[in-house]
């Protein structure tokens, strides 16, 4: 086709020229240029800047940082104990599994390890914490699909984890609850029980959502087939979680280093082979159901075991007597001032946990003083963020939504 | 695989390449010089470490150095699946540069942008190389080095005097 007028007087100026704001540069004839976001195009502030020819997408560019919070930098700045709630906002959907995994650096550097009782309760929050990051993403992606009922089921039905992660722990959503060597509080006496009731209804919920949404002919339509992901590619990219799952890999943090007390549990890693979106949904799927069979191990065991300590008996040992009380009687953990400018024997060490959407990773280091010298954490969406650049090539614009909401990509956690 | 398993095939793989091989808690460091990391990485590749899990940086102002450690590990060798290698390089802390390992574990391409914003450690090779989660203006303050001190601000700092 040859250059219109038109096209040669808008493109008659040089290449870098400044215009007042922007700048002007060449793009490639017949390729349209599309900013998707920053604001809010899926579940946080993030773009994608993608290169289409007709509605196919020829590049893809994923550009993060716009909830960049500077986590790294403000925990060398914090005595030890503070980054707990400071780096559990990076998801809040999942407060748990995101701090475990740092409370286990430390109790590596410090040689401590929690008594069985609060390695339990930890498990069961962690637990917790996943249906309901599963549930958040099954919402999210029901948003992206057009599937308003998957997003109004998926957000109702979170709710009921996120009022049993607030009996447990007094928070909805930022529980703060592990401490190095033990828990916060320990479980009320009636948790069990609702426990149990919301586990027995989630499955109920699950077959209507197979139903609904994952075996909806509209549905898996658009996802069958879509953002294939092959068993090397996976490996070659290191993305994490249901993701890396869904393409024939078996790999699990709980499996393939046991932290806690998930060594003790009955619970199996559901891997599927084919590696597309719908196989992805899949895997979330049947992560729930397990879960939901390690809530019910988890409240079986603390009721056997009544009135078993929740922090180490060293720690015990140093309270005062009011302290004491308050833990008998409540079983809430009061900290001392001591407990804020603590030290920590110098060493290097690194902790890795499964969150809902994979495995997170930090590196502490210290130089035996009272705040970290160095923590470095990398977050499942952090890794996850690749796919966009070498998955999305080649697929329609219209399927970008679906790939995102597959891979679960949730801003504030991969900027951290 | 046990850390002294691990241990055994590293000698063996990596032979004097390695400069210091020490066992830390949850991971195991190979530290080599600069100019080998290609080579290391390739081996450590061939072993079956096939993805990277996090590029820490390190920045050591007494010693004048950054340490970059790869922490690598592997999805298709179950057996190497719970060990963590960390592979780290000694850079100077005047003039970062060291090759990218992007053609050895495309894994690691985000996170070298990473280390380059926050750190300025160059990475040679490295396709596309541009901060990644800060603007260009704070990038080039190197803001995860340790001479960038944060401020504590008081709550009325800022605030204009009529308000105070």
């Amino acid at each position: 086709m040859k250059e219109s007028p038109i096209g040669t007087s808008s493109s008659g100026m040089l290449e870098g020229q400044k215009l007042q704001g922007m700048v002007v540069r060449r793009v490639e004839k017949e390729l349209y240029e599309v900013f998707i976001g920053p604001q809010h195009p899926g579940s946080g502030h993030m773009r994608i800047i993608v290169r289409l020819d007709g509605d196919v997408i020829v590049e893809a560019d994923p550009d993060i940082g716009y909830v960049h919070r500077t986590m790294e930098k403000l925990s060398e700045v914090r005595e030890w104990l503070k980054p707990i709630p400071l780096l559990e906002r990076m998801t809040i959907i999942d407060a748990c599994n995101i701090t475990v995994p740092y409370v286990n650096a430390l109790e590596k550097l410090m040689d401590k390890s929690p008594p069985p009782r609060a390695s339990y309760l930890r498990v069961l929050l962690c637990e917790i914490n996943r249906v309901a990051s599963h549930l958040y993403g099954f919402g999210i992606f029901g948003v992206f699909l057009g599937h308003s009922t998957m997003y109004m089921w998926a957000f109702g039905d979170r709710e009921v984890f996120v009022e049993l992660a607030e009996v447990l722990t007094g928070a909805r959503l930022t529980h703060s609850y592990p401490i190095p060597g033990g828990v916060r509080r320990d479980m009320p006496q009636d948790f069990p029980e609702m426990a149990r009731r919301a586990v027995r209804y989630m499955r109920g919920r699950l077959e209507e959502y197979r139903r609904i949404f994952v075996d909806n002919p509209v549905i898996v339509k658009r996802l069958e087939g879509v953002g294939v992901i092959s068993r090397n590619k996976a490996a070659e990219l290191g993305i994490v979680g249901p993701n890396v799952r869904a393409s024939g890999i078996r790999y699990d943090v709980r499996l393939a280093e046991p932290y806690e007390v998930y060594d003790e549990l009955d619970f199996e890693i559901p891997v599927f082979e084919e590696g597309d979106a719908l196989a992805r949904t899949w895997v979330r799927v049947e992560e729930i159901k397990q879960s939901l069979s390690i809530i019910e191990q988890a409240v079986d065991w603390l009721e056997r075991h009544k009135g078993e300590p929740i922090i180490p008996k060293e720690d015990y040992d140093k309270l005062p007597k009011l302290h004491k009380e308050v833990y008998e009687k409540t079983g809430r953990v009061k900290l001392l001032p001591v407990h804020a400018t603590m030290k920590i024997p110098a060493g290097k060490a690194i902790a890795r946990g499964e969150m809902g959407r994979g495995e997170i990773i930090y590196y502490v280091e210290s130089d035996g003083g009272t705040t970290p010298y160095r923590v470095r954490v990398v977050t499942p969406s952090a890794r996850n963020a690749i796919v966009f650049k070498y998955i999305v090539p080649g697929h329609r614009l219209m399927d970008l939504p679906a790939i995102y909401g597959s891979i679960d990509y949730f801003p504030p956690e991969a900027d951290r | 695989m046990k850390p002294e398993e691990l241990l055994e095939l590293l000698k063996h793989a990596l032979g004097g390449l390695a400069k210091e091989v020490t066992v830390r808690k949850g991971y195991v460091e190979v530290l080599v010089d600069a100019d080998s990391v290609v080579p290391v990485a390739n081996k450590l590749k061939e072993l079956g470490f096939d993805h990277v899990k996090s590029v820490t940086a390190t920045d050591y102002p007494k010693e004048s150095k950054i340490r970059v450690t790869y922490h690598v590990s592997s999805y298709l060798r179950e057996d190497l699946a719970k060990p963590i290698l960390g592979l780290s390089v000694d850079l100077p802390r005047d003039n970062p540069v060291m090759e990218s390992l992007t053609g050895v574990w495309r894994s690691s391409e985000l996170q070298e942008r990473e280390v380059y914003e926050f750190f300025g450690v160059t990475f040679r090779g490295h396709p596309d190389l541009r901060p990644l989660l800060l603007i260009p203006e704070l990038a080039e303050r190197r803001v995860l080095r340790k001479d960038f001190v944060v401020k504590e601000e008081s709550i009325y700092e800022g605030v204009p005097h009529r308000y105070q």
